[in-house]
């Protein structure tokens, strides 16, 4: 039997440890688009980017590590269909995969802004992307930051951690409203200013300029920003293109059933896959990092034993480290009530989040101490009343 | 089996006590306490799952 696994970042890896620790013996192979070694992204906007010497490329495992797998590595070498009836794999290079067991774990690719690519401008998802990004800060450049989310929020952050001037500009008339809801997305957007950034919210980009590289960008309001670094932070879509014609079903990511399954043979995690997340009855893609290792360890489980497959239910997490400031949110933010306990001014708050009469969801700010304990709750189907007294002890 | 804790590499982001609350516990303070570093044999693949949850690599199983 042949299992193959397409992307090799942390779902992908997470996949292939699994399969292994799940006893399976036969041929196993990771392809990955990149040439890299499986690397974490998520410190690629947070220590990667701090000032100081530049760190080490955040590599998951070492290829000693990987080669003790047993598994055949195709780095550089990105899918380029899949054949679900012939149950074959089409690889950039011409060869043909064969596999009984597939997971299917690409991941999300950056968006750009529509229009020319200037040197200096830069998105960030890759670590190349990150190397880019930190040596224009560390040359001292004036940075704007084209969308609010995170990971744009945590390069403002490494910006200011350099003292050097920074502007955010957001197209909504506030950032981060589906990830936290309508009632703390000011709370959060407000740390900017605390900070030193400058905020602009509802307001385009009309244009990028520069002779040869960025040297402004131009507002929507005609308002123009000079520019030496333009990072450009406004989502990732889930990487789907080259599975169109394949019969799986499509709709912003790889729809699968609660058992993260596909389709015949195939699986899929991380932040392409769609599941219905039973814990919340609902369908959900996520973008966090604690899901992604989770449902690759699963998706693999699940495809060597298809009539013993289990449901992937999880509370999502997810971090983000703003200045000097931690970030917690677990859960969902849909909420028929927010409850903030502690002064959104402050160093420290939480935010409560109320479904009915239960706890949906909890956003922290500096509170490490606290937010796996709402986690916690939230998978017991704690009450509200139960959060609430919590929150207040 | 001896839980070990990489200080220098946590940063408090919770994980581990979310799988195993009984072993791991962060701290108002972002500070992570292994409230029992030497858990029994029968948590072997709980602790597996917790050195495998946390996202910075803090954790390993030392025998
Ligand atoms: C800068 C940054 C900061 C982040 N910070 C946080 C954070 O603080 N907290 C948090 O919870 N999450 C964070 N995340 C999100 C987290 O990193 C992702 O959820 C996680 O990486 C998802 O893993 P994945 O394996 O599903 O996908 P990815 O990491 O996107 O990997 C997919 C891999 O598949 C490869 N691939 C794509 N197409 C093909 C193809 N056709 N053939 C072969 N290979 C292919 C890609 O090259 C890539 O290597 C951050 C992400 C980024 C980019
Ligand atoms: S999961 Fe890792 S980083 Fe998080 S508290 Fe535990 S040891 Fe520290």
């Amino acid at each position: 039997m042949t299992f193959v696994v397409v992307g090799a970042s942390l779902a992908g890896l997470r996949a292939v440890e699994a399969a292994r620790k799940a006893g399976y013996t036969g041929r196993l192979v990771l392809v990955g688009a990149e040439p890299h070694l499986p690397y974490d992204r998520p410190p690629l906007s947070k220590a990667f980017l701090d000032p100081g010497e530049p760190p080490p490329v955040p590599h998951h495992r070492t290829q000693d590590e990987l080669d003790g797998l047993d598994v055949e590595l195709r780095l550089g070498s990105p899918a380029t269909g899949l054949d679900t009836g012939a149950r074959e794999v089409e690889l950039a290079d011409g060869e043909r995969l064969p596999y009984e067991r597939l997971v299917l774990a690409t991941g999300a690719q950056a968006r750009h802004l529509p229009g020319e690519r200037l040197p200096g401008v830069h998105a960030l998802r890759t670590v190349d992307d990150a190397r880019a990004v930190r040596d224009a800060l560390d040359s001292g450049c004036r940075t704007v930051v084209v969308g609010a989310g995170f990971i744009g929020s945590e390069v403002a952050s490494a910006a200011r951690k350099r003292d050097l001037p920074v502007t955010v500009l957001e197209a909504a008339p506030m950032p981060l409203v589906r990830a936290v809801g309508e009632q703390m997305a000011p709370a959060c957007a407000a740390l900017h200013a605390r900070h030193g950034t400058e905020l602009r919210c509802g307001v385009g980009v009309t244009a990028l300029e520069g002779d040869g590289r960025v040297e402004r960008v131009v507002l929507s309001d005609g308002q123009v920003l000079p520019a030496d670094l333009v990072v450009v932070g406004i989502g990732a879509d889930p990487v789907t293109d080259w599975l169109q014609g394949s019969g799986l079903e499509l709709d912003d990511g790889v729809v699968c059933d609660e058992t993260l399954r596909a389709g015949d043979g195939v699986y899929s995690a991380g932040d392409v896959a769609r599941w219905h997340n039973p814990q919340f009855g609902r369908s959900m893609r996520l973008e966090h990092w604690t899901s992604a290792a989770e449902q690759g360890a699963a998706a693999a489980r699940n495809a060597l034993d298809p009539s013993n497959a289990s449901p992937y239910k999880t509370v999502p997490y997810f971090w983000s480290d703003w200045y000097t400031d931690k970030l917690q949110m677990v859960g969902v933010p849909a909420a028929d009530e927010v409850k903030v306990v502690g002064d959104l001014d402050g160093e420290r708050w939480v935010a409560l989040y109320r479904c009915g009469d239960a706890l949906a969801g909890a956003l922290s700010l500096n509170l490490p101490g606290k937010i796996m304990k709402y986690r916690a709750m939230i998978v017991r189907g704690a009450t509200w009343d139960d959060a609430l007294s919590f929150a207040a002890a | 089996m001896r839980i070990v804790l990489d200080e220098s590499k946590c940063s408090s982001l919770g994980m581990c006590e979310s799988v195993a609350p009984n072993v791991f516990e962060v701290g108002d303070d972002g500070a992570l306490t292994v409230l029992n570093p030497t858990p029994p044999e029968d948590q072997r693949a709980l602790m597996e799952e917790a050195v495998a949850a946390c996202p910075t690599g803090a954790l390993s199983i030392e025998d």
